[in-house]
């Protein structure tokens, strides 16, 4: 899993109505975090969608999104390889925790079973496969999602205030485990949020967007 | 991207097969059908509906009957959510507003004139002990000349019409925050209702008022079964010219749907005039600032009336199903001698083609219609915007009398050389199914959380596999729903099956109202019965199946 990823924001700059939101020009190596941090208004969540792919017209965007050579800028969402950590661990309430993390698994590989096996005997979730999603505590949910982001196979991550949720005690140790499984898939990510502890936890540069 | 063809093909599906009977009624009106020597334009066929005995009556009832019921039913509806909401009997009302709803039109009126007819059950209950009556009084009061007795039947299937729209509606205005301001000023809680959330409900419930005006101004089965006969609501002598031997009569039958058109609408516009006068005066009345007088008689009224109404339906269903069994019943006597199955067994072997056909048209529409309306709402997700605003013309079926443009509609079948078949009917189902499928799912599909999809397509799902594995088991159960009412919906239509199938092809409902005129009450049970349990059995289906499916996925029960 240990590939080299690039991530690069070429003078990327967002306006609504004319009005710039956010501008930013950053280059995010392998295994390396950057945090961006804001007041709520400041864009934070709109830089998000349009790196995702999921940016609303009405949003005016310019630049250029470089991952591993590639300008991604646009592609539609599931095609640009970034995967997406959210507040919520979002596991599908319909599927078992099997399933869910099966889901992240891309459609050509062949063992399946074997991955997700695998992945679920590093969380240290064996018997959990049939479990019903609702039945997994915070901290169980929380790694089953970033598990299944990783399954996926993305190039790049985004992070969406993925600890803000979390209870105090929980939150540090999810903070560790999840900085230390991005850095060693080698994934460039981006964390956005307004936790400083988040920042210093993830251990690399840090953007401050004013509103 | 066929996904993008999905909305005009929906629009061009109900606004066509509506313009084009609207225009082949509207020509033979002016005396216009080759085909049946009709080569010039002319007026004798008005001249000839206005020759008609009793026929301002006819049209003085049908106006009334559109507003008075809607009237009654909304205020009923209005004084109901104003007096009971947060109570007992607010979440009992709500638990059968459902049930209510699938009641077919037809069984409901049935219920009804077993209920209140001179040899009812209610003059059984109260005779000879009150009434002094040992014989049925003669009295006319199912099919009375002044269609009351349309309006009250009517009314039983309008209110939880109305309620069910105003209680998909009222989450939106957030009713319980508004009351508690009014109150924290002072007003009196149903005071407090009519005068903050009832006025900003009234918008959001428009075009289901609009739809129920258009629907009982228009109404044919229950009027077959409820209204007056001498003369017969408009809609009805239209269908009797209509279907006429003498092919003549054509001509006056096209007129009359003109003129149904145009009394609809002028009901609607007269509507549309008392809601300007109800605004002003509830301005004044608003700006009074009174905060206590009437909450008594309001709050009783609007507890009672909902009772009323809701026991009348059920109590009419319970004498359907008496009426059923029963062997010799002689009046007065409360109940019948004895119990029989003896009419269920006779009926028996006549149910299973009516049923057949019932099931293949209500399944071939709803299907037709879920996979229409899912495509519509999928490509408003992919597109990521609102739908175009040409989707309002989806109100057109609901709006438009079906007695006007329907058998315009079989004048351009005729003219094509289609026969009579399944798919035809299915296809005049579809103009009325698929309007309330759309209705009934949009909300779900539009308020399901975003990111849900955007989750599964950063994990790298494509917009087809998002809606295969994601959305569609997501709201598997709002998608049953859909489903039932389309069913319901599919199971209680009179006139397109009747008009369409040319009278060949029969279902539960065409047999029920076809046997209203011959008054075998045991007979009529049994149908009626059997009517009212086939949208129960979607239901039933609709909320048994996701719980059963979902067993195992605590997350899915709170989607319940």
């Amino acid at each position: 899993m240990t590939q080299t990823h690039h991530l690069a924001l070429h003078d990327v700059s967002i306006a609504l109505d004319g009005a710039l939101l956010v501008a930013l020009d950053a280059r995010i190596g392998p295994g390396e975090v950057l945090t961006v941090m804001g007041p709520s208004g400041s864009g934070k969540s709109t830089l998000l969608a349009y790196l995702a792919g999921f940016l609303d017209e009405a949003f005016a965007a310019s630049g250029q999104v470089i991952l591993d050579g590639v300008a991604i800028q646009g592609l539609p969402a599931e095609r640009r390889g970034i995967g997406l950590l959210f507040q919520d661990p979002l596991l599908f309430p319909h599927l078992s925790v099997a399933d869910n993390l099966r889901f992240g698994l891309p459609r050509h590989r062949r063992d399946k079973r074997a991955r997700v096996e695998a992945a679920l005997a590093h969380l240290g979730l064996a018997d959990f496969g049939d479990r019903d999603p609702a039945t997994l505590s915070g901290g169980q949910k929380a790694r089953v999602a970033l598990m299944r982001l990783l399954l996926s196979e993305p190039r790049a991550v985004l992070l969406d205030e993925p600890f803000s949720k979390l209870d105090t005690q929980l939150r540090q140790e999810m903070r560790d485990w999840v900085f230390e499984h991005l850095r060693e898939a080698g994934l460039p990510s981006l964390l956005v949020t307004h936790d400083h502890q988040d920042a210093e936890a993830a251990g690399g540069r840090l953007i401050e967007l004013s509103v | 991207m066929i996904l993008r063809l999905v909305p005009p093909l929906i629009v061009l599906l109900l606004a066509g097969p509506i313009l084009a009977g609207l225009l082949m009624a509207l020509l033979p009106a002016f005396g216009y059908l080759p085909a049946l020597g009709g080569d010039s334009l002319s007026l004798a066929p008005w001249r000839q509906l206005f020759d008609q005995p009793g026929i301002w009556r006819s049209m003085a009832v049908s106006f009334a009957s559109g507003l008075a019921t809607t009237a009654v039913s909304l205020a009923i509806v209005l004084l109901f959510l104003a007096a009971a909401s947060g109570s007992r009997l607010d979440r009992w009302i709500r638990r059968l507003v459902s049930p209510l709803l699938s009641l077919p039109h037809a069984a409901a009126a049935f219920g009804l004139a077993f209920l209140i007819a001179p040899s009812g059950l209610l003059l059984r209950l109260v005779s000879p002990g009150l009434t002094g009556w040992e014989r049925p009084p003669d009295l006319l009061i199912v099919q009375d000349p002044w269609g009351l007795s349309l309006m009250a039947g009517l009314i039983l299937k309008e209110v939880p019409f109305l309620l069910l729209m105003s209680l998909a509606a009222l989450p939106q205005l957030d009713p319980q925050r508004r009351l508690a301001m009014a109150r924290s000023l002072g007003y009196r809680p149903t005071l407090a209702w009519f005068k903050v959330v009832a006025p900003a409900l009234y918008p959001l419930i428009r075009l289901p008022v609009y739809a129920v005006i258009a629907y009982a101004s228009s109404v044919v089965d229950v009027a077959l079964i409820l209204g007056p006969t001498l003369p017969p609501v408009l809609s009805v002598s239209i269908l009797q010219w209509f279907n006429d031997p003498d092919l003549d009569r054509r001509f006056l039958a096209s007129a009359g749907a003109i003129l149904q058109l145009g009394l609809t609408a002028s009901a609607l516009l007269t509507w549309w005039g008392l809601e300007r006068l109800g605004a002003w005066l509830m301005r004044g009345w608003i700006a009074r600032g009174g905060r206590r007088r009437g909450e008594v008689p309001l709050r009783l009224a609007g507890r009672g009336l909902i009772l009323l109404t809701t026991l009348t339906a059920f109590v009419g269903l319970a004498s359907l199903a008496l009426n059923s069994v029963a062997a010799f019943w002689r009046f007065p006597e409360a109940w019948p001698q004895g119990l029989t199955l003896q009419h269920w067994l006779r009926v028996l072997p006549q149910l299973a083609d009516p049923l057949a056909s019932t099931a293949l048209i209500a399944l071939g529409a709803t299907l037709l219609a879920l996979v229409l309306v899912l495509a519509a709402l999928e490509n408003e997700q992919r597109i990521g915007h609102r739908p175009s605003r040409a989707l309002w013309l989806l109100y057109l079926p609901l709006i438009v009398p079906q007695i006007a443009f329907l058998f315009g509609l079989v004048v351009v079948m005729e003219y094509l050389g289609t026969r009579p078949h399944h798919g035809l009917v299915i296809f005049g189902h579809l103009l009325f199914v698929l309007p309330y499928v759309y209705l009934s799912l949009a909300e779900a599909y539009r308020r399901l959380d975003p990111r849900w999809s955007q989750l599964a397509r950063t994990l790298g799902a494509s917009p087809g596999s998002l809606f295969w594995r994601v959305r569609l088991p997501l709201l598997l159960a709002p998608i049953l729903t859909a489903s039932a009412v389309g069913l319901a919906v599919s199971i209680g239509q009179y006139l397109p099956t009747q008009l369409l199938g040319a009278g060949r092809i029969t279902t539960v409902t065409t047999e029920a109202v076809a046997l209203a005129a011959g008054g075998n009450r045991r007979i009529i049970g049994v149908w009626a019965l059997v009517q009212a349990s086939l949208p129960l059995v979607g239901f039933t289906l609709a909320v048994g199946l996701p719980r059963l499916l979902w067993s195992h996925r605590r997350g899915m029960r709170d989607t319940l």
